[in-house]
């Protein structure tokens, strides 16, 4: 058996969907986190049931690429039973999709989710009498503490087994002639989901519906035209809005019925947007937040890497001075050591406060104001407040910074924002930052290499903005409401997170290192290092940088780990300058993402995309780091 | 007939239209721009930024360029 989790965006789809599987799918309080399916297997009643968590949708008329999988997920697999999740505190929008839903033909079960915000804002719910007004199952839930989602589950196992299909609720007359005249077109043909929906849908103008019936039935174009054309002769407006406004009109007359409206108190929450959004006071408390950000990561990771990098030198040692020195075990045993202690002392500690705080700042809601405050700005490099989320996402890590384009509705807004995401340091280049700069040369320069960055940015993106006008209407967002995310979400979170760094990542760094070990054991990095000898001797870097910049393109905090590798030390004020430390890393923040952003790159836009922004990426971390080379010498 | 861009913050509105193609129109159809909503111009970001909006209860973040194809009338 198969369930489907569908709702609109920020509902908290994910965060029932992994009470349920264990932390399984990202969540994050902003419109757009699931941009893809995710599936699990849960057990309901001794049954193994599928379930998959889908992106949040306000219609299944989907407009970008995230909305577009729900209706084709639904079209392609078997779904025996649709959960809607809805927002209680917004009832209305949400039973708009659930009245679109109910026309599929699948049994399907209605879960009013976040009821204890409604309760704060003093909404009160007639669950029961919403059953009998939908004829569909109600479930009232508070999925942040697993509250309601056993009974929902259980609820739907039965309606799925009963196999219950939903009475569509009736449109304005004119709107259902419509629809019976144009289902005839469709009789003889096999659908997997029912003709109402298929109608509806063309009615709407949903162009890929549209294209595919009407391959099957070349003639159906001109009756819906024709069925078009009466409709807005008779009510002077579109279908798409008639349509709209019937749901609309349904939605509202039933919330009206089942729930009531208390007075309350405005508290401290209601108001927390004057302060934070404050033309003034905003800005000042973003830089606030975000230098508080930096701050702790900073501190919490220097605290850990200068007695973790002793230590490990320490061994590093020992285990020389043990078995010769300049034999080949010890050598590979030494690389190991380096690549393990890499992993330890120089990544984790900033990594782990790091996706922690950028957790909290996602769950509190604060991400989407970020976007409100920076469209302006964001607009000055081509691109619009949205895109600040893959910018965002990005200082984590760029895969999901690249996936999560998606949310946007433009090609040309999706390869920009891609390209200028890619250039964002995620936490691999932030160990390379921190680890490097902050440590050798001091925690000023590493901030400055930060806004250095941002800096680049935004001129590549006006550079290119040049080349690509930018033509897409700009900014539609839904501003989610504070919520105080649960220890428990926080940790699972970050946990998610840093377990990709533990087993994917850090597994490559310690076999790379060794293979350099190896390699340098038997002189081959020669002839890697002579290969990328012009950018060194431009950038004026030592020739031994080559090798490790060329292992930095699987993994960015090999370029770091395999320098120690290169030069044998891990201290590496004995082997570079100040100044060749900040070329080094100016070069390493924006040259080639890595592999994994490569394919993701490729993935998403295709490969044209992914070489343009690689080679982009060179000749802007050339250009860059030149500049930095050439202020050195000049100041 | 006015546009978005030209409310005040604080004052309620109505929405007569949206010009600016279908796509455009269904989006903000979905969000709650439907003929005779009512809208409340919450507030607006400083520089020449986005418009913070009370539809029908939910707050929406529309940019410049999309508020100017929304067309109002004042209650």
């Amino acid at each position: 058996m198969r369930f489907a989790l569908i709702g609109q965006p920020n509902c908290g789809k994910s965060t029932l969907f992994n009470q349920v599987a264990g932390y399984k799918a990202e969540t994050g309080n902003f419109a757009g986190t699931t941009v893809t399916f995710t599936e699990t297997k849960v057990r309901v009643l001794g049954d193994v049931v599928e379930l998959v968590d889908l992106p949040g949708t306000y219609t299944l008329l989907g407009t970008n690429p995230a909305e577009r999988v729900v209706l084709d997920y639904l079209v392609d697999k078997p779904v025996d039973a649709i959960i809607n999740v809805i927002d209680a505190t917004h009832l209305v929008q949400g039973l708009t999709l659930t009245l679109e839903l109910m026309e599929l033909g699948r049994p399907l079960v209605l879960v009013i989710n976040m009821m204890d915000e409604a309760k704060r804002q003093g909404l009160k719910l007639d669950g029961e009498k919403l059953e009998s007004l939908l004829g569909i199952p109600v479930m009232p839930m508070i999925a942040t503490r697993g509250q309601g989602i056993r009974e929902a589950f259980t609820r739907t196992w039965h309606i799925a087994q009963e196999k219950r299909i939903p009475t569509p609720k009736v449109y304005s007359e004119e709107i259902e002639k419509s629809v019976i005249s144009l289902k005839k077109e469709l009789e003889k043909d096999n659908y997997p989901v029912s003709r109402r929906a298929i109608v509806v849908k063309l009615l709407e103008g949903d162009p890929v519906l549209t294209e595919q019936v009407s391959r099957k039935i070349p003639h159906v174009l001109e009756h819906i035209q024709k069925e078009l054309d009466v409709l807005c002769h008779q009510s002077s407006r579109q279908a798409v809005w008639l349509i709209a406004s019937e749901r609309q009109r349904l939605a509202r007359e039933m919330a009206r019925k089942v729930s009531s409206q208390q007075q309350t108190q405005l508290t401290l929450r209601d108001r927390l947007d004057d302060y934070l959004l404050h033309p003034f006071w905003g800005y000042v408390f973003l830089l606030a937040i975000l230098g508080l950000f930096f701050y702790v990561v900073y501190g919490f990771g220097k605290m850990l890497e200068e007695p973790l990098l002793n230590f490990f030198n320490h061994l590093d040692m020992l285990i020389l001075n043990a078995l010769h020195a300049n034999g080949f075990i010890a050598q590979v045993v030494s690389g190991a050591v380096q690549g393990i202690s890499g992993g330890l002392a120089i990544v984790l500690p900033y990594l782990v406060p790091f996706l922690v705080g950028l957790g909290f700042l996602e769950d509190i809601g604060y991400l989407t104001r970020i976007a409100f405050m920076m469209d302006s700005l964001m607009h000055r490099m081509g691109l619009h407040g949205k895109a600040i989320v893959p910018f965002i996402l990005g200082y984590g890590c760029n895969v999901p910074a690249i996936m999560s384009t998606r949310i946007m509705e433009d090609k040309r807004d999706r390869f920009l924002s891609a390209a200028l995401s890619t250039m964002v340091p995620c936490a691999a280049r932030l160990a390379v930052v921190f680890g490097l700069v902050a440590f050798y040369v001091g925690p000023w320069a590493a901030l400055g290499i930060y806004f250095y960055n941002l800096l680049i940015i935004a001129i590549t993106g006006r550079i290119i903005t040049i080349f690509l006008p930018e033509d897409s209407p700009g900014l539609i967002l839904e501003m989610p409401v504070y919520r105080w995310p649960t220890v428990k979400t926080i940790t699972a979170k970050a946990w998610f997170r840093i377990r990709e760094f533990i087993f994917e990542a850090w597994p490559i760094l310690i076999i790379g290192s060794v293979v350099l070990a190896i390699m340098n054991y038997f002189s081959v990095t020669r002839y890697l290092d002579a290969l990328l000898q012009p950018f060194n001797w431009l950038l004026g870097l030592p020739r031994e940088v080559g090798t490790p910049l060329i292992f930095g393109i699987f993994r960015k905090e090999l370029s770091l780990i395999m320098l120690a590798q290169a030069f044998g030390t891990t201290n590496y004020a004995a082997i570079m300058t100040p100044q060749q430390m900040v070329v080094f890393t100016v070069f390493v923040v924006f040259y080639v993402p890595c592999l994994a952003t490569i394919i993701s790159i490729r993935n998403e836009l295709g490969a044209k995309a992914m070489w343009a922004i690689s080679a982009l990426t060179v000749v802007v971390a050339t250009i860059a780091a030149l500049i930095v080379r050439l202020g050195f010498l000049l100041f | 007939m006015v546009n978005l861009l030209q409310v005040k913050n604080g004052y309620w509105v109505k929405v007569v239209n949206v010009a600016g193609g279908v796509g455009m129109e269904r989006r903000l159809a979905q969000l709650g721009f439907l003929p005779g909503n009512k809208i409340r111009v919450i507030r607006s970001a400083p520089f020449h930024g986005p418009l913070l909006l009370d539809v029908e209860g939910r707050e929406i973040v529309l940019g410049r360029g999309v508020a100017r194809s929304v067309m109002v009338e004042y209650l």
